[in-house]
């Protein structure tokens, strides 16, 4: 499934070259015909995670102080760990930001 | 018949004299518009007194007006002249108008933070007549502020900064009231002072002191207007407001300390700050007049290097949570007794990175002990683990700097240059404040560096005990 995964409020740092934007090709999981958010987590922290993956997941979620977003939409109304990802979805990682 | 039609004749009659008076008031209205004009600081209308509907006490509490009232018009019982002539822009939006402004002048508002996004919020609101400002902040202005909090001249550097940023608002606006709170919010003195506002704007630079305002304003039924900006990036959005979430509802639990970025250690772009606290004090004009639809349930996610702006949709207030749900046992009492600090594992303040202490003392020297080894010829190799672009800023020579992200797999490096360095030379590890320092020790000694030793509090105390020529950044 082609997923554009963008990262950001400092989260880019635990990615290769803290690139901010990833085109990215995610395989369901064996049986299943679509990728839940779940699943997207899991892979996005074994193939994209470089370091200190506790700075991305903590549990089966992401750790807090992460908002996820599904096209724009906080990922809590689409059905959290269970969203169905679509085709040509955008999913945002974004740490909260605490400067000023 | 001929009754209605003297009738008729008598409404025409009247009519005529009502539009000839209009014409008459219009004409009045025009030439003291004019006068108004060509006379900014003057009150023009000497003359005309008679002519001129008295002010019925509609001074909105500003203390301009209320020492002009007599001399302002209230053209419908609107708002005085000195007033129309300096917020005229505004009232000329037909989605703003009389009443927009009228409710800016009447609304208070707090700005937490006089920092880098507290300046253009204070600067905005005192620009644009709202009633009165409050400005909390316990810190002093210091010269690596300037850069960004713009509100700050040089000449207030070591002053208060709610003296030098409510010093700037009265210049530029000597008609609003400007109230100065110079204390750190707390939660023994939050409830006391929010308050006494209608709206809060979080101004802020920490964790710890996110969480307090916004589970203050849930207490005091306040929206919160809040905004961060770290590095290149800010966010913004509209929390406890028309069904939006608290910050509790969108992040129960805090983040872990690792996660908290400082401005203090990763730095800030000046304007990403300026964008976001215009930004805030937009909604919060947003918010006191009813204009506009507020960022509430969305946030606003800017992203300076790439230039750009994306509003996403936030969940709505958690029935569940423990501050604002409907089964919320959180009282005013429960506040002024919450330990942030001790919450969120951070400190209220964004100058003090908490410090590790990781190795026992025999892996340590302090800096002036390192300058005798120094002074005493000693061999050694000063190691600097600082990431480049801060050893670009200022280092000690001669050192070699090996960022500890990379020290793994620059080891051969280090060896290369201990090697060379002659018979037994120490290793002298050293960062800017202490901290990396210590991890880097730990590291080296597992990988056999067994007599490697790190600089007691870095090149911070480098500065202050030995060298205080040295840059302080
Ligand atoms: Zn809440």
């Amino acid at each position: 499934m082609h997923l554009t995964l963008e990262f950001g409020g400092g989260l880019e740092l635990l990615l290769e070259n803290s690139t901010k934007v990833h085109k990215v090709e995610v395989p369901p999981k064996d049986g299943q015909a679509t990728v839940t958010m779940r699943g997207l987590l899991t892979w996005v922290k074994d193939s994209l995670i470089k370091e200190r993956p506790e700075m991305f997941v903590k549990g089966d979620s992401v750790r807090p102080g992460v908002l996820v977003l599904i096209n724009d939409c906080d990922w809590e109304l689409c059905g959290g760990l269970d969203a169905e990802l679509e085709e040509k979805d955008v999913v945002v990682f974004i740490s909260t930001l605490h400067g000023g | 018949m001929g009754g209605g039609g003297g009738r008729r004749e008598a409404i025409e009659r009247e009519l005529h004299k009502l539009r000839a008076e209009r014409e008459e008031l219009d004409g009045r209205i025009r030439l003291l518009e004019s006068q108004l004009e060509a006379e900014p600081a003057g009150v023009g209308g000497e003359g005309e007194g008679e002519g001129v509907v008295p002010v019925v006490g509609s001074c909105d509490g500003s203390v301009g007006c209320q020492s002009r009232g007599r001399n302002g018009f209230t053209p419908n019982g609107g708002l005085p002249a000195d007033m129309i002539y300096r917020y005229s822009r505004h009232l000329l939006l037909p989605d703003f108008g009389v009443e927009g402004q009228r409710k800016l002048s009447q609304s208070s508002i707090l700005v937490v933070g006089a920092g880098g996004l507290g300046s253009p919020v204070a600067l905005y609101l005192a620009a644009c007549g709202v009633g009165c400002l409050g400005i909390v902040d316990g810190d002093d202005v210091e010269l690596n502020n300037l850069h960004r909090q713009i509100i700050h001249k040089e000449s207030y550097v070591g002053q208060p900064k709610v003296k030098s940023a409510a010093d700037a608002c009265r210049e530029i606006n000597s008609s609003i009231k400007v109230v100065e709170h110079h204390h750190t919010l707390k939660p023994c003195n939050a409830l006391e002072i929010v308050q006494k506002y209608d709206i809060v704007v979080d101004a802020t630079d920490n964790l710890p002191t996110r969480y307090m305002i916004s589970d203050c304003c849930v207490l005091l039924k306040k929206p919160l207007v809040s905004g961060a900006a770290l590095g290149l990036e800010g966010q913004l959005t509209v929390y406890h407001h028309n069904g939006s979430p608290c910050y509790r509802c969108l992040f129960p639990s805090p983040p872990p300390v690792a996660a908290c970025q400082r401005c203090s250690d990763s730095g800030v772009l000046g304007v990403v700050p300026g964008v976001i606290g215009c930004l805030q004090a937009l909604e919060a004009i947003k918010v006191a007049t009813a204009v506009g639809e507020p960022l509430c349930g969305r946030m606003l996610l800017f992203d300076a290097l790439s230039a750009r702006i994306r509003i996403v949709k936030l969940r709505g207030s958690s029935p569940d949570c423990t501050i604002c749900g409907k089964n919320s046992a959180f009282t005013e009492q429960d506040f002024q007794k919450f330990d942030y600090e001790n919450f969120t594992q951070s400190p209220m303040s964004d100058k003090t990175a908490p410090s590790v202490n990781l190795l026992p003392e025999s892996a340590r020297i302090t800096c002036r002990d390192y300058k005798k080894m120094v002074d005493n010829g000693e061999p050694h190799i000063l190691l600097d683990v600082r990431p480049m672009h801060h050893f670009q800023i200022a280092s000690i020579s001669p050192s070699l700097n090996i960022p500890l992200s990379v020290l793994e797999e620059k080891l051969p490096t280090l060896e290369a240059s201990l090697k060379k360095a002659g018979a037994a030379p120490a290793l002298v590890v050293l960062c800017r404040r202490g901290n990396d320092s210590q991890r880097a020790v730990r590291f080296l000694r597992e990988k056999g560096f067994a007599s490697a030793k790190d600089i007691i509090g870095g090149l911070q105390a480098w500065g202050q005990d030995v060298d205080p020529d040295f840059p302080v950044y």
